[in-house]
């Protein structure tokens, strides 16, 4: 079914997203470049166009935390925040999925202090790898809008039970105005349904009782577990995590339905990988740079494809490898650093899915874009002619470079 | 305000069942028990991590015959917040009945006066139709008796220890709760658990107050404060002899004394020099026997605060 059209940025679409998902309370802090997220969500509450209770706290800490609460109360939540303010709910990341509740949270990408910077790289999300919160990035303001719509399901859904973050560009997709297709706001609302609360089992009751704060059932949530319990808590969420793949592959199914739209299997899409040479793996808005670059490559009978990680926790690395079976050479591109590290951490992570393969492909790190600077086509043409250098069997000088960086 | 009796408190099924760890005379679960009598059901319970929290809830173990959630240490009072507006979003959509669900915060000093006080500013800001309930031992317990907003002058704990340089906490203990009143919220007061009937006459009266509200009561520690696990009770009726933790409330803007605090306003013969408050425990040991001039100081400290609640309740 296609929608209407509507020239939004990303900011715009998300808070689109979130205006028909059937949100019950939304809390959230201003910070740049998230901000258009919450003065549009503000609009609507003001002007009665949807029925959440917004909470305007005092820091993203306290945002995090009505959310939480509101969300183990029964509660379908949202926040949004950038950069410091997903630094300053950092505790607090553990702590949403530690007790398995559902939020979804987005978070518009930008460079942490110091020095202080409002442009766009990922390490402000990325740092927030091991967190336990699922983790999209977009690639546009149309995958922006779609990824909430799909995340309150996935989060909400009984085998996974976990918070997601979905993450887009600050400026280059927050900012920019772009023709996004929204659907009808009926089909949005069937498609989500209703947060509805999993029933867990408790054994001093003796029976199943739905896992929020009711003010009735005698529910303890939060509670200590020493060396005895702690680690058998990580491993469920662990487990969750795992199960979260078929999930977002499923909903994405589902979404196809509705929408017409997907994004390949929900977790990775790729253009042109089959057969080629030399393949760029990207997260974010810069996949389309490097897609319009492989295109004009390939015209001219270069044999180079691009893999879009959608889906960074889980990190789909059985996808991955199977995807990209054959390619003599990968260039991964990292919008952060891991200062001390060889190489960013979805080079490591990618880098390492392919140490069991008998025939291991080259891998290199190209880091890029920190702190808002450009990535340009002719960059990225140059690393490709890198790449095919390299799956010709030339030796790479290095294997982790730094982009457009001056020294 | 009528109150209630020792017979009808026995009868309310507790909500905070026996089985938990705390020491032997902390007076927090009594602080708890005494509140939640006097709160009906249906209630939500948000506790800031503490002595309360790990005390309660080893896995696989609960004490409490209520929901409860413990969130972090400086958020008790925003995550208590998303609860008030959960509730309120699922009744607009029909999710939920229309009943009141009251929600009583639990936090100690740490988690109030320090790294907990710009949530709880936020909370009261915004208006919540919460109870906050402080109970207040004065340090950092749980961690090992370590120095708060809350510590009071000259007391010697971990951090503020009694050394050659620096005879213990040199600075005097936070007015939190006056604190609270300049927030403009409608109902703050102050309560020992000794002083019973007041404190539950003090949780009535908040919990038929709609907006934020705050109750800050005194929670002796025998571990922290180094004296017999049988005296709580005794120290906290010497606390208010010695107008150390006067006792008051605060509604709409008017100051009231009450209990004992009222009477000794209106007999000031009856109140008793801070040196009885302060000799019955070790951590000022320090201070009865070789620093005669820091009792001169809290003393002094003591009188001017009673002096001046003594003018804001206008008590002739």
């Amino acid at each position: 079914m296609l929608g209407t059209v509507k020239a939004l940025n990303g900011a715009e679409a998300v808070a689109l997203a979130v205006r028909q998902c059937n949100v019950d309370v939304i809390s959230a802090y201003p910070i740049t470049p998230q901000t258009i997220i919450v003065e549009r969500l503000s609009e609507y509450v003001a002007n009665g166009e949807i029925y959440a209770e917004y909470v305007n706290v005092e820091s993203e800490h306290s945002a995090l935390s009505v959310c939480m609460g509101a969300a183990a109360a029964g509660a379908r939540t949202f926040t949004a925040t950038s950069s410091q303010g997903l630094a300053l709910m950092w505790e607090l990341l553990y702590v949403t999925s530690g007790l398995r509740l559902p939020v979804v949270m987005a978070v518009v990408n930008r460079a942490l202090s110091a020095p202080i910077n409002i442009h766009c790289d990922h390490s402000d999300s990325i740092g927030a790898r091991d967190s336990g919160w699922i983790q999209f990035y977009v690639e546009t303001s149309q995958e922006a809008y779609d990824t909430v719509i799909q995340a309150f399901r996935i989060a909400e859904h009984s085998e996974v039970q976990l918070p997601v973050m979905v993450n887009l560009d600050g400026f280059y997709l927050s900012h920019t105005l772009e023709n996004v297709s929204t659907l009808p706001d009926s089909v949005v609302s069937d498609f989500v349904g209703f947060r509805r609360p999993v029933n867990v089992k408790l054994e001093y009751l003796g029976r199943e009782v739905p896992a929020v704060l009711d003010g009735i059932t005698p529910i303890s949530l939060g509670i200590i577990a020493l060396s005895d319990y702690y680690y058998e808590f990580k491993m469920m969420l662990i487990e969750a995590m795992s199960k979260a793949k078929s999930v977002i592959r499923e909903v994405n199914n589902k979404y196809r339905e509705i929408s017409g739209r997907g994004y390949g299997d929900g977790l990775i899409t790729s253009y042109g990988v089959e057969g080629a040479d030399a393949v760029l793996v990207i997260m974010g808005s810069a996949a389309g740079t490097v897609r319009h670059v492989a295109k004009e490559l390939r015209s001219k009978g270069m044999r180079v494809g691009v893999l879009k990680l959608r889906s960074f926790r889980p990190f789909p690395h059985e996808e991955i490898v199977k995807a990209l079976r054959g390619v003599k050479a990968i260039g991964v591109m990292d919008r952060a650093t891991s200062p001390g590290a060889y190489g960013a951490p979805l080079f490591n992570e990618l880098r390492n899915a392919f140490y069991d393969l008998d025939d291991r492909p080259v891998i290199i790190n190209y880091i890029y874009g920190i702190g808002g600077r450009d990535l340009e086509p002719l960059t990225v043409k140059h690393i490709y002619e890198d790449l095919l250098e390299t799956a010709k069997g030339v030796r790479p000088s290095k294997y982790v470079s730094y982009v457009g960086v001056r020294r | 305000m009528t109150s209630i009796s020792i017979k009808e408190l026995v009868k309310v099924r507790p909500k905070l069942l026996p089985g938990h760890r705390h020491c032997p005379g902390c007076t927090a679960p009594i602080i708890v028990k005494l509140v939640l009598a006097v709160v009906d059901e249906p209630v939500v319970v948000v506790n800031a991590t503490g002595c309360l929290q790990v005390a309660t809830t080893i896995f696989p173990y609960t004490s409490w015959g209520v929901p409860w959630i413990h969130n972090a240490f400086e958020n008790a009072a925003a995550t208590a917040s998303g609860i008030e507006a959960a509730f309120k979003a699922l009744r607009k959509r029909g999710a939920i009945s229309d009943d009141k669900v009251n929600i009583v915060v639990f936090g100690g000093d740490g988690g109030t006066y320090d790294i907990g006080f710009q949530s709880l500013s936020g909370m009261i800001e915004r208006g919540h139709n919460i109870l906050y309930v402080l109970y207040d031992n004065e340090a950092y317990m749980n961690t090992g008796i370590q120095r708060s907003g809350g510590t009071p002058y000259g007391a010697s704990t971990t951090t503020s220890p009694y050394g050659t340089v620096i005879p213990g906490k040199p600075q005097h203990k936070k007015p939190i709760a006056d604190i609270v009143v300049a927030h403009k919220a409608p109902y703050v007061g102050t309560a020992t658990p000794a002083h019973w009937v007041d404190l539950i006459n003090k949780v009535k009266k908040a919990l038929s107050i709609t907006g934020p509200k705050f109750l800050h009561v005194l929670s002796p520690c025998p571990r922290g404060w180094r004296y017999d696990a049988s005296m709580s009770i005794e120290i906290c009726k010497l606390a208010v002899d010695t107008c150390y933790f006067p006792l008051w409330e605060c509604e709409k803007g008017t100051w009231r004394l009450t209990d004992r605090s009222l009477i000794i306003a209106k007999n000031p013969a009856l109140k008793k020099p801070v040196e009885e408050f302060i000799k019955t425990q070790e951590r000022f040991r320090h201070i009865m026997s070789e620093r005669s001039e820091m009792i001169k100081e809290l003393q002094a400290y003591v009188d001017a605060m009673w002096e001046d609640l003594l003018k804001r309740a206008e008590v002739k």
